[in-house]
């Protein structure tokens, strides 16, 4: 007895030092950060004098950070949309007993390998209006002029903003897309082969045609996982930093603009403290209200 | 459906992805091997008229300190990271405690929290430290922000794990650190490889740490790399030439070690 005693001792002296270094770099910096956002460090010389929620009401009547709720919500909805949809198709494609599968495989995850930071300069020069993808598109007269553009699509007044899909933004959407539908295609892939073989087998002894079993069979057991893919996307498009910073910055009227950039220069370029902690309080709860449901569905399930 | 008719179609759809996917790679080995008088925006889609490597030459020696900090940086976090993901992984699957599922939430909402909403007072405590711009500490932060995603990895790998082994491990006269060392450790070799692949690949690729926490001589790549665009005239083939770089030691671990990537990737996703 006095044995096992020694081993639960030693296992916690084990996990202690995770569980305070979480505790304090995560639990303690992010209260930390909150009560930033409540204070008056508005220079290099930090004030925490109270100041209430005041960052938060400016922050709601400034023009960029409305432009960046408008581009975090279209960009997280056409982002997730184009990833589950086209990783879904080419799994449900490759998962046919096609030839050279692992090939095709391998060209459609490789750039999961890649950083957003490399994606973002090769995309910068691929989407260059004056060059790029759009020699091509203009032999059919379209030329758009992507990520420079300061179009609004069905756009209309909200606030200080023009509300619509930023043209820009969209070029930003590709590169994002080319880069991340690895991950939805290894997730469909993985439900997919978790399948039994019979159940199609015995579907297709009743006589039901390939579609069917598709939308009746394949459909509802994947259901589980498009909602990993739509949390995991959802959760990396609200962060979304790096390949913007890359790629595009701010652009112009802010149309390539998201509020973790905007964070990052409001704190360490116009040293505004207490604004880009407030932006960066915004930023956590709107990934804390996809997170934690998921993360509490997930471990209930264990 | 026919057989006869979605054969076909389903290699033309697959084929005109592969060229979409295959397209940016094209893109920039062509550019990057174009002397810069040759980079012009009418001729970026054709091939080089004569192969010409000093775009690499020039990016090369701009950026092989920054590549050398990556290593220095990138090596010893993965290893540290790894080493204690695997010890909680085991105290959480094998030696549960009160509470002990609700401190593995706890570290695991920490994989999902943008870092922004650390960022601060980690530049502070680092300043603090006196760890604020040195790959040190780098290292420092990327072991703890790695926790949870290793912590995660490990505890599922080590759940599949007989509990049976350990009880007669125990049995044997056993102790807590010699059923690590004999059982966990030998039984989780490709946990272990797994973990590593997907920390090298993340730390490597990372960028808000590495843009926040360090200046000019101590930057990894990828930082050195978004600043090759800075100067005026961007020498889209040196760009190019730097990004292939730049990528080149985590594509080389998907060519070699994709299996394991790919397992990585999906453990990501919480369930185990």
């Amino acid at each position: 007895m006095s044995k096992l005693s020694t081993d639960r001792l030693w296992s916690l002296a084990f996990i202690l030092p995770s569980i305070l270094l979480v505790g304090i770099f995560i639990y303690g910096f992010i209260s930390w950060t909150g009560y930033v956002s409540l204070s008056n460090w508005h220079s290099l010389i930090p004030d925490y004098s109270f100041s209430g929620l005041s960052n938060y009401a400016q922050l709601f009547k400034d023009f960029r950070f409305q432009a960046d709720i408008r581009n975090t919500l279209f960009f997280t909805i056409l982002f997730i949309a184009a990833v589950a949809f086209i990783g879904q198709l080419l799994a449900v494609l490759i998962d046919q007993h096609i030839r050279a599968e692992s090939l095709f495989r391998n060209i459609f995850l490789f750039p999961m390998a890649l950083s957003f930071v490399v994606t973002g300069v090769v995309w910068q020069w691929l989407l260059n209006p004056s060059t790029g993808v759009n020699l091509l598109l203009e032999k059919f007269g379209i030329s758009p002029m992507w990520y420079v553009s300061t179009n609004v699509l069905a756009g209309f007044p909200v606030g200080k903003i023009e509300f619509g899909v930023p043209v820009a933004l969209i070029a930003v959407i590709i590169a994002a897309v080319w880069q991340m539908t690895g991950f939805s295609l290894a997730m469909y892939l993985a439900g997919l082969r978790g399948i039994p073989e019979e159940l199609k087998e015995a579907a297709r002894m009743d006589g039901a045609s390939e579609a069917t079993i598709y939308f009746k069979i394949i459909m509802p057991q994947l259901r589980a996982i498009t909602m990993s893919v739509i949390i995991i996307m959802a959760h990396i498009s609200l962060k979304i930093f790096d390949l913007i910073y890359a790629m595009t910055g701010p652009g112009a009227n802010f149309v390539t603009d998201v509020p973790a950039l905007y964070m990052f220069e409001k704190t360490f370029r116009a040293n505004d403290y207490a604004g880009g902690a407030a932006i960066s309080i915004l930023l956590l709860v709107s990934v804390a209200i996809f997170i934690i449901p998921y993360l509490l569905m997930n471990r209930r399930e264990d | 459906m026919s057989k006869r008719i979605t054969r076909p179609l389903i290699y033309i759809i697959l084929i005109a992805f592969s060229l979409f996917y295959l397209m940016p790679v094209y893109v920039l080995i062509v550019t990057s091997l174009k002397p810069f008088d040759q980079v012009s925006l009418a001729t970026m889609w054709e091939l080089p008229k004569t192969l010409d490597f000093s775009s690499y030459a020039t990016a090369f020696s701009k950026l092989a300190p920054n590549i050398m900090n990556s290593f220095y940086l990138v090596i010893p976090a993965t290893l540290l990271s790894a080493l204690l993901g695997s010890l909680n992984g085991y105290v959480l699957s094998k030696w549960k405690f009160k509470g002990s599922e609700l401190v593995f939430t706890a570290i695991l909402f920490g994989m999902f929290i943008p870092y922004q909403s650390i960022l601060i007072p980690l530049i502070l405590t680092l300043r603090n430290m006196g760890l604020y711009n040195s790959i040190l500490g780098l290292i420092f932060t990327h072991v703890i922000y790695g926790l949870p995603i290793t912590t995660l990895m490990f505890r599922n790998f080590y759940a599949s794990i007989p509990d049976s082994m350990i009880e007669s491990a125990k049995i044997d006269g056993a102790n807590f650190i010699k059923i690590y060392g004999k059982i966990m450790v030998p039984l989780s070799i490709s946990g272990f490889v797994v973990v590593a692949i997907w920390q090298f690949t993340n730390i490597w690729n990372e960028f808000l740490f590495a843009v926040s926490l360090t200046q000019s001589d101590q930057q990894p790549v990828m930082v050195a790399l978004q600043n090759l665009a800075g100067s005026q005239v961007v020498e889209w083939n040196v760009q190019m030439a730097g990004a292939l770089l730049a990528a080149l030691p985590t594509l080389l671990v998907y060519i070699l070690l994709g299996k394991f990537f790919v397992r990585g990737l999906l453990a990501g996703s919480v369930k185990g």
